[in-house]
């Protein structure tokens, strides 16, 4: 499939938003190994929350659930980058948005789906629901030639991948090229984004050093709910769009603000299709068609 | 019954100086932490003067961090963490609770005032 073809697409389904361009893998010449194909990244769908910053919380992901099984071209899978639910004391409530998130998605056409937890999810207990109701949180697949790789930065809630996992990381990664396609999924950014903010992970920099040797590596993350781009040497950074509510732009404020009141105009939600090839291509999907 | 935590006393980056041999006497800041905020909120420091926080919470575990001055330590329940910087310039400085401790902890921040 040819990018300008999928945006075509996107476009005459009345979807498409901004779309954001690169070298999906800058060192990788244009030869793939595999078929291109794309996938759907949702992040931060916060069910559960209610507040001024999305008055429609209620609805927002069944509205983004409709619009993604509309897409003219199916995704090949569907990632969810974190903060699946809203945090919650209660565990046995915690437990009851995590039960109606999951009937939600379930409408979900396309049934390859992964979960990620956030910090919403996981920091309180540790990741105990998440797992009762989701499995692992971090685990590797493999699709078309390209090589997932899903880290837990928020189970642990001081914000560490910590030495266990960081040594699951460095023995999967032993098991391949330094050329071979990399994509690492996470809901906090691995670099320091904005620390006074907490927008970090307290050892990412350990992740992103392992990483380092492998030529093609992009991570796709959450967390800051807007969409964002940034390069630690040759490593693609992107972070994606809450679902339900925006933040700040990172650093404009010495603390970070509370989220803004809703601002229909500024639309800043929804979700992102990713394709892939030698080059990415991100487009932007607002909640539901215009 | 408590005990005392000293947090190790961290040279600090470009806002944060560092331990004296020929210390000046430290001053002293209580700070209580609790869901989800930090009591007091602004706490006022001079340039060159050693600045100690002392830390205490009574609900649960959270976190303090000054990414300026390189410095995080855990507040432990009735256990007194004590940390000191030595401001190397004046400016209004973030500290935050980095364990994230429930609906709010986004918003449990406070400000350190460093004057000349």
């Amino acid at each position: 499939m040819q990018h300008t073809d999928r945006r075509d697409f996107l476009k005459l389904a009345g979807l498409a938003g901004v779309t954001f361009t690169a070298g999906l893998f800058p060192r990788r010449q244009a030869a793939a190994q595999g078929s291109d194909f794309h996938f759907i990244q949702f992040s931060d769908t916060h069910w559960g929350y209610k507040g001024p910053a999305n008055p429609d919380a209620e609805h927002t992901l069944e509205k983004a659930v409709a619009t993604v099984n509309g897409l003219a071209q199916k995704p090949d899978f569907i990632v969810f980058t974190g903060d699946l639910t809203h945090t919650t004391e209660d565990g046995k409530l915690r437990r009851e948005r995590m039960q109606r998130f999951k009937e939600i998605v379930s409408a979900l056409a396309v049934k390859d789906v992964r979960f990620m937890p956030g910090e919403h999810d996981a920091s309180l207990d540790k990741g105990e629901a998440f797992k009762e109701f989701f499995g692992a949180t971090h685990f590797t697949f493999d699709h078309k030639g390209v090589h997932f790789i899903a880290l837990d930065n928020v189970s642990d809630p001081a914000a560490r991948l910590g030495d266990e996992q960081l040594t699951w990381l460095a023995a999967d990664l032993e098991q391949h090229k330094t050329d071979d396609r990399i994509v690492v999924l996470t809901h906090r950014p691995l670099f320091d984004l904005v620390p006074s903010w907490d927008w970090t992970t307290a050892d990412g920099a350990k992740a992103i050093e392992l990483l380092m040797p492998y030529q093609n590596v992009v991570v796709f993350y959450g967390h800051i709910h807007q969409e964002h781009h940034h390069m630690t040497g040759h490593i693609a950074h992107h972070a994606a769009k809450s679902l339900i509510f925006p933040q700040a732009a990172p650093g404009t404020a010495p603390r970070r603000p509370p989220p803004p009141p809703f601002d229909a105009s500024l639309a800043p939600l929804g979700t992102r299709d990713v394709a892939m090839g030698a080059k990415v291509t991100i487009t932007e999907l607002p909640v539901t068609k215009a | 019954m408590k005990r005392r935590v000293f947090a190790a006393l961290l040279i600090g980056s470009a806002a944060g100086g560092g331990a004296r041999l020929a210390a000046q006497p430290s001053n002293e800041v209580s700070i209580a932490a609790s869901k989800f905020e930090f009591t007091p909120e602004t706490v006022k420091a001079k340039v060159g003067q050693p600045l100690t926080f002392v830390l205490t919470s009574f609900d649960r575990i959270h976190g303090f961090k000054m990414p300026e001055f390189g410095i995080r330590a855990d507040i432990i329940p009735d256990q007194e963490t004590r940390v000191t910087i030595t401001p190397t310039k004046a400016g209004s400085f973030v500290f935050f609770c980095d364990i994230f401790c429930g609906d709010g902890h986004e918003d449990m921040s406070g400000t350190l005032v460093v004057e000349a």
